[in-house]
């Protein structure tokens, strides 16, 4: 990585995108670099562009101008089965398990683009590794997890994809302290893993204190970026999203 | 007869009822399911399978009542007449949503519902203009086996009818149960926007709802002029409006209820003509259905659960 903070090798470009729905201008002229093996977050706000800038890179909402390139090629016109297909998965907001389906059946969602077979095996058994609790719920449905049982679900299905990037919607809303704690060292193993993440928050203070680069969404405009540790130093994002942080230093 | 008796054809006759009009609720429930539209169309792609059943048996040479098969030719024509009618039926339904409704699929409102009451009008008009306004007299190449069971009669139609329709049944639910596409499909239902950023295409999904579901309404078309040994262009209203209500009954967008609600409205519907009048059938069912939706308004096996945002 250089001095400035842009990632060696690309993993995930958005160059001068902008997004709408019907009327209302979403993303405008939005630029991120996602760098191979990077943890990045962004950081934004209520209906600053967050989950738009999700369902962008999925391929649910088209940019109405500019590129999105992942691994060297422009992906924005591609269907998203395409995207899941290339490497790609996502982990939603609020988790969105198929609440009436088991355990073990969301795993497999995760892995539907993906034959069954000896690879399948290795990554179920990668992800009830990584989560024992998943293991112990593999038959039950879905809907009657509490709600860190269902993130670990919601991250173990993405990884059921064996994505090369995995995009998290929020991985914290809605966790107690000590499980986001939980899952923020599990985002770390998957990084140290060799997964790329890109990550949006809103707990800004665990997610720089886990991404290496981060960006600041305002309104559908990136208004700050650069590492977290340059960010977590910026008087106005220590004002604006670290409110605890203050009191702590 | 002694009132046991009646009862118990009673329950013969509803059963088999049920298990038509469970087949045709299905349809209504696999696809309100994924795209939470009712389609009318379902009720003359039913009636256009009943009269596809005809042509396909009288093109084998069975025709009126006359030709009586045994053993293996039996089978054989069965199972061809099935296989015709559930194929055409099941590529009806596909076309029906390819042409008129995949277009409306981002159109909010009624329009792809009020879509579907038209195609049902079109389909039924073209029978009726093509075949006329006469009911038609359908082959039944079974023989006249009946089995007495007190002094109710059980006829080889009906068993027929019940092993049919569980067949169909029973491969379907393992169908959506244990396939990739039917999970697919129960994860559509349940959350179409996550389905899809799995990888699902989730319009391979309403085309795969569309044709299992009128393939089904075609086995119940086949099945109503075996039984009724007649059929008619107007056919599909009463069945298809019976067949939705046991699909509301059941909770809609619910399969085991359909299936549920399809047998109770055939029970119904046999017991009321026993026991009360015939012409109050509908009168019956219909204030059962309002006695349901008030007292349990997701249907006996659904869920009310949040709107999707």
């Amino acid at each position: 990585m250089s001095s400035n903070g842009a990632p060696s090798e690309l993993m995930l470009e958005f160059k001068d995108v902008d997004t709408f729905y019907g009327d209302l201008h979403v993303l405008k002229q939005v630029n991120y670099t996602i760098g191979r093996g990077e943890i990045v977050s962004l950081l934004g706000g209520n209906a600053s562009g967050k989950s738009t800038t999700m369902k962008t890179i999925m391929g649910v909402v088209r940019p109405a101008r500019g590129t999105v390139t992942f691994d060297g090629q422009q992906i924005e016109r591609l269907p998203t089965a395409e995207r899941v297909r290339r490497g790609i998965a996502p982990v939603l907001e609020a988790r969105r398990l198929f609440t009436r389906m088991t355990v073990f059946e969301n795993l497999e969602m995760g892995a539907y683009t993906r034959k069954r077979g000896a690879e399948f095996d290795q990554d179920l058994e990668r992800v009830y590794s990584l989560f024992p609790r998943v293991k112990e719920r593999q038959a039950q449905v879905a809907g009657t997890l509490s709600g860190g049982e269902q993130q670990m679900v919601a991250i173990g299905r993405a990884l059921m994809a064996r994505p090369r990037l995995i995009c998290m919607d929020e991985p914290s809303m809605g966790l107690s302290p000590l499980f986001v704690e939980q899952v923020f060292g599990i985002i770390q193993e998957i990084n140290r893993q060799g997964t790329t993440i890109f990550m949006v928050e809103q707990n800004a203070n665990m997610a720089l204190s886990v991404a290496h680069r981060a960006y600041v969404l305002q309104t559908g405009q990136v208004v700050l970026s650069g590492t977290a540790a340059e960010l977590r130093q910026n008087p106005s994002i220590r004002e604006a999203y670290l409110g605890e942080m203050q009191v702590t230093v | 007869m002694t009132t046991a008796d009646l009862l118990l054809q009673q329950v013969i006759n509803g059963l088999s009822l049920g298990a038509m009009y469970a087949l045709l609720a299905l349809g209504f429930t696999l696809v309100y399911g994924i795209l939470e539209l009712i389609n009318f169309s379902h009720f003359n792609v039913f009636m256009l399978g009943s009269f596809v059943g005809l042509w396909t048996l009288q093109a084998m040479g069975i025709s009126g009542q006359s030709v009586v098969l045994y053993g293996l030719p039996l089978v054989g024509v069965l199972l061809v007449a099935f296989a015709v009618v559930m194929l055409f039926s099941g590529v009806l339904g596909v076309v029906i949503e390819r042409i008129s409704l995949r277009p409306l699929r981002n159109v909010k409102g009624p329009a792809a519902m009020i879509t579907t009451i038209g195609v049902s009008y079109i389909l039924f008009n073209i029978i009726l203009l093509v075949v006329g306004a006469d009911s038609k007299n359908f082959p039944n190449p079974l023989p006249a086996v009946n089995f007495a069971i007190g002094g109710a009669v059980l006829r080889l139609r009906e068993l027929l009818i019940w092993a049919v329709s569980l067949l169909l049944m029973a491969t379907l639910y393992v169908f959506v149960q244990r396939s990739r596409l039917g999970k697919a499909m129960r994860a559509t239902a349940q959350d179409a926007e996550a389905a899809r950023m799995m990888g699902v295409e989730v319009d391979r999904v309403i085309v795969t709802a569309f044709f299992l579901g009128s393939a089904l309404a075609g086995a119940g078309g086949l099945i109503f002029g075996l039984y009724y040994n007649f059929t008619s262009f107007i056919i599909g209203f009463t069945a298809g409006l019976r067949a939705f209500t046991a699909a509301v009954l059941g909770g809609i967008g619910n399969i085991p209820g359909a299936m549920v609600g399809g047998v109770l409205i055939g029970l119904i519907e046999a017991m009321g003509g026993q026991f009360i009048a015939v012409e109050w059938t509908d009168v019956i069912i219909f204030s059962i259905l309002v006695l349901v939706l008030v007292f349990k308004p997701a249907g006996l096996f659904g869920t009310l659960v949040p709107n999707k945002s």
